[in-house]
């Protein structure tokens, strides 16, 4: 009776653990840890939805979901989709992720994103299953 | 014999001079893409668009393209320094080994060779190049099928629908 109690005990605190370590990010932990704030899904996916100066938001080649694959606006490249759920590569590697953001936020909205502005575009992303 | 001289000297002349008008000296390089493959230069190009080869353009070209990423054709493909630094050797290295102009256009499509072999012979409609298929003639894969290889054989162009 024991050994069953403890095994559902242990089971219970992996059913708990499990979905919150598939959602944990090193990168998305950085951008928590540089402002000691929080971010929010609502404010990630408003700003993915954002059309800039240029015309452009984010959904204009990522399509309207992160799940899709994207075109490129100009070149018709393909662009593989965005979210972690269906593309294990993405938000893996930190020298990446700064590089396309500091690209695509002065082209979408032309200026740079705030780190607030990146975690919550993260915390969206990561959040599209 | 006393005929003979002038005249090869005269054919000589006609040919060295018709070699230089070729394309007002903007003639893209033989071959077009180094046995040489950066790593790099194949990645980060490639993100966005076709990894264009190197004998595209000539040295002038490339480090005024390189010098300016982060306004790149109206987008900001800036990169870290040292990769930047490391693609514009690449490119450097390996030119146009046929351009003796000293123009230096930012696109490919910019170079005389490219106009004379799209757009002045009446080969290709107008219509063609608006197509959803190929969007711009910067698409060069969109009808040469081996382009990213460096492959511009005619026998391999596939106008697409």
């Amino acid at each position: 009776m024991k050994f069953t109690l403890h095994t559902a005990a242990v089971l219970t605190s992996l059913a708990i653990a499990l979905p919150l370590a598939a959602a944990a990010n090193p990168i998305l932990d950085g951008y928590k840890a540089e402002i000691k704030g929080t971010f929010t899904v609502a404010a990630g996916e408003k700003l993915y939805k954002t059309v800039g100066p240029n015309q452009l938001s984010c959904a204009s080649c990522h399509t309207d979901s992160p799940k899709n694959v994207g075109k490129h606006a100009k070149t018709n490249k393909t662009i593989e989709p965005l979210a972690p759920s269906v593309n294990a590569k993405r938000f893996t590697d930190a020298a990446n992720v700064e590089k396309w953001f500091k690209r695509n936020c002065n082209d979408a909205l032309g200026r740079a994103c705030t780190t607030q502005e990146k975690g919550d575009f993260m915390t969206y992303v990561l959040s599209v299953k | 014999m006393k005929f003979i001289r002038p005249l090869l000297l005269a054919m000589l002349v006609a040919t060295a001079l018709t070699a230089q008008a070729k394309y007002n000296g903007e003639d893209r390089g033989k071959p077009v893409m180094p046995s040489e493959v950066n790593a790099k230069w194949q990645a980060e190009c490639a993100g966005c668009h076709m990894a264009y080869p190197p004998g595209l353009l000539p040295a002038a070209s490339w480090k005024k393209v390189m010098a300016g990423l982060d306004k790149h054709f109206g987008t900001d493909a800036s990169l870290p320094a040292t990769d930047a630094r490391e693609i514009t050797n690449y490119l450097t290295k390996y030119p146009s080994n046929r351009w003796t102009s000293s123009a230096a256009p930012l696109r490919i499509t910019d170079g005389e060779w490219f106009k004379a072999k799209h757009f002045n012979k009446g080969e290709i409609a107008p219509e063609v190049w608006k197509r959803a298929s190929v969007k711009s003639p910067g698409n060069c894969n969109a009808c040469h099928t081996g382009a990213e290889k460096g492959d511009f054989n005619e026998r391999n162009i596939r106008i697409p629908k």
